[in-house]
């Protein structure tokens, strides 16, 4: 990882020194553990704080919709499959970044390390190749990444940057080692009733602070429509009729063009499992329409469009 | 007042007292691990070991989605469109185990919420006064808490009704209003020890605090000075412009009224709102005072540690440290307000 950030800085420097860019986008370390944050640098001399680490959660494609500057982006698989799909919904031209594709090497969940010291306040966490060395006021403890990565990092299928303009290190294993089939859609195996038991379970600690929506490179709209007031789609409270509506809504809008980055769940403040919800698109997308987001910017997202002979499960229960 | 002791087998007995007075809440462990408040009858499930909850306690006087009151929505109706006011708080609560920096917030609010005659929240002060506040002093601070830079600390008292203070097998009980008094009053005086040690307590919590900023040049620096400052163009680079920080809060407090009608029923109901979303200034005009996300981003940091300390003479922050921990994008609230309070803040 170290050499990998070694190479982010000193190609950033290059296109900065070269003028091929007027910024680099990437990450910086946090001032909390296992949070690196989105970093833009201008100058050279800002580029050497640029990191590549197994805490580089937020999906920075995110960050590049609205810009009118050219800007090199640090990117992994999913990152660069969110890029696609802004370049296919015409949010971004592909002139206007430079993507410097990496290989993930599957980015950790802060929850989990969590998980394994309930009672103890974590100071530091430093990586040491295929472990965590966790650090707090007094204890000091190793922990196996394997045993930590994101649920969507075991999942993941396309780890190296689907397109980049230089890729930095080595391409490496594509996918994830968790089977997607197992652990997606957990609500198929439940009756009716089951599901909608499990899906008020899910959301029912969800303070709309709508950080799943602004964290989310899909969620670009102007005016989101729980935030329309003439009229008024969704009511502003936290009772169940609301928070469903906006997260039903909110997935349907995703639908077809969620990677899977896995930057909501990464983002929630109250640790809501979002890909209880998106693993189902992902399952419904890929099996009714043979359609994998982000793979092709010459294609169209299925529900973009209408075609006569879409399968309409549903219509036939 | 004089301190007490309770030996921690003897909390049952504190709880039922309470719980014939009050509904008695306090942070738990829930099934996932993570410390969030609850509804508590036992002393088996209090937890004496947490940091502090990830969301404050502040909904308990300030709930997320709070109705005013209610009207019959038909305007052929004589007793139509006319609001009632809902019912306060039914039964007295009591928060137990609340850090002192959350219980400092809601007298940090009582400024904004019930400061005098014309600014009296019926539903805050409803709840102000129904509810009984014992704090448990903080043992490990978080390395995100700054208590100490923002006029609060790990065992401060402004807010509380008693203080406990951990000594493993037993707890220091100190009663810090009449109300806490009473409920103390059948407890044995702690010994000098006791005392002591909760001092030592005291010392070594504060000196665990590793954040620390300073406010004094943003004191002394003009509000136009501070909100022009050229810092603000990159500082609010990776704001997402979600409602996190403002959300676990202690201290934001901001809301939006809504009247709902459905059918024959209708109710004005509040809920909280956040300066972070456009929305929330935006004027039916079409004009918004705070168009950017920049500008949006300032406001909370000017509104905590510059228009509140200059209208109030108080600090809008308690240094929870919430706000850095949960931030999608690590905005961290002590290098801002670090930034704010360089001689030249650029």
């Amino acid at each position: 990882m170290q050499e990998l950030t070694q190479q982010i800085r000193s190609v950033a420097k290059r296109l900065l020194q070269e003028e091929r860019v007027d910024c680099v986008l990437g990450y910086r370390e946090g001032t909390v553990p296992m949070r690196e944050r989105p970093f833009f640098a201008y100058t050279p001399e800002e580029a050497d704080q640029l990191v590549w680490t197994r805490f580089c959660v937020n999906n920075l494609a995110n960050f590049l919709i609205g810009r009118q500057d050219r800007v090199a982006v640090v990117a992994q698989g999913c990152v660069s499959r969110n890029i696609v799909g802004l370049i296919q919904e015409k949010q971004l031209s592909r002139e206007q970044v430079y993507v410097l594709g990496l290989h993930s090497p599957g980015m950790v969940d802060s929850a989990k390390v969590q998980a394994q010291f309930p009672n103890r306040v974590i100071h530091s966490v430093e990586e040491d190749g295929e472990e965590l060395l966790v650090n707090g006021a007094d204890f000091q403890e190793r922990v196996k990444v394997r045993d930590v990565k994101r649920d969507n990092c075991y999942t993941c299928t396309h780890r190296n940057a689907v397109i980049y303009d230089e890729f930095l290190g080595e391409q490496g294993e594509e996918t994830g080692g968790g089977n997607i089939e197992k652990v997606a859609a957990p609500w198929e195996s439940l009756s009716l009733e089951e599901r909608w038991q499990r899906f008020e379970e899910t959301f029912q600690d969800c303070i709309r602070c709508y950080a799943c929506r602004d964290v989310c490179p899909l969620c670009y709209c102007n005016q989101c429509f729980v935030d329309e007031n003439q009229p008024q789609w969704c009511g502003k409270t936290v009772e169940e009729t609301d928070l469903h509506t906006f997260h039903i809504l909110r997935a349907f809008h995703c639908a077809g063009r969620c990677t899977d980055c896995g930057a909501c769940e990464s983002a929630c403040p109250v640790g809501i499992k979002m890909r209880r919800l998106t693993s189902k698109l992902e399952k419904d997308i890929r099996e009714l329409y043979n359609y994998s987001p982000g793979l092709d910017m010459e294609s169209t997202p299925p529900l973009s469009v209408y075609r006569p002979d879409d399968p309409e499960p549903f219509s036939t229960g | 007042m004089q301190d007490k002791i309770l030996d921690k087998s003897e909390v049952d007995a504190l709880l039922e007292r309470l719980g014939s007075e009050y509904d008695v809440y306090a942070p738990l462990r829930d099934e996932e691990g993570s410390v969030q408040w609850a509804a508590v009858d036992r002393s088996s499930d209090l937890v004496w070991d947490f940091s502090n909850t990830g969301v404050s306690p502040k909904r308990f006087v300030f709930p997320q989605t709070e109705c005013m009151m209610r009207f019959k929505n038909r305007s052929d109706d004589a007793e139509g469109m006319i609001m009632k006011q809902e019912q306060g708080l039914q039964r007295h609560q009591a928060l137990l185990n609340i850090r002192p920096c959350d219980a400092k917030a809601l007298k940090v609010l009582d400024s904004v919420y019930c400061r005098d005659e014309t600014s009296n929240d019926v539903y805050w002060r409803d709840k102000r006064e129904k509810t009984l506040y014992v704090g448990l002093a903080c043992k490990s601070p978080c390395p995100t808490c700054f208590c100490t830079s923002v006029r609060c600390g790990p065992h401060y008292e402004e807010g509380l009704d008693i203080l406990l203070v951990d000594l493993g097998e037993r707890l220091l009980v100190r009663p810090l209003t009449e109300k806490g008094a009473d409920l103390a009053s059948n407890l044995s005086d702690a010994p000098d020890e006791a005392t002591q040690q909760a001092a030592q307590q005291k010392k070594e919590a504060e000196a665990a605090i590793r954040s620390q900023v300073g406010l004094e040049n943003i004191d002394a620096r003009g509000i136009m000075e501070l909100y022009e400052a050229p810092m603000w163009d990159l500082e609010h680079e990776s704001c997402l412009n979600c409602g996190v920080c403002t959300y676990v809060c202690p201290t934001c407090h901001c809301f939006d009224i809504q009247d709902e009608t459905q059918g024959e029923h209708g109710r004005r109901v509040r809920n909280w709102d956040t300066c972070m979303s456009w929305l929330f200034t935006y004027h039916t005009s079409g004009h918004n005072p705070r168009g950017t996300k920049k500008d949006r981003f300032r406001q909370r940091f000017m509104h905590k540690f510059k228009y509140m300390p200059y209208k109030f003479d108080v600090i809008g922050c308690v240094g929870c440290g919430r706000c850095t921990q949960r931030c999608p994008v690590n905005i961290d609230v002590t290098e801002v307000v670090g930034k704010m309070n360089q001689q030249d803040p650029n």
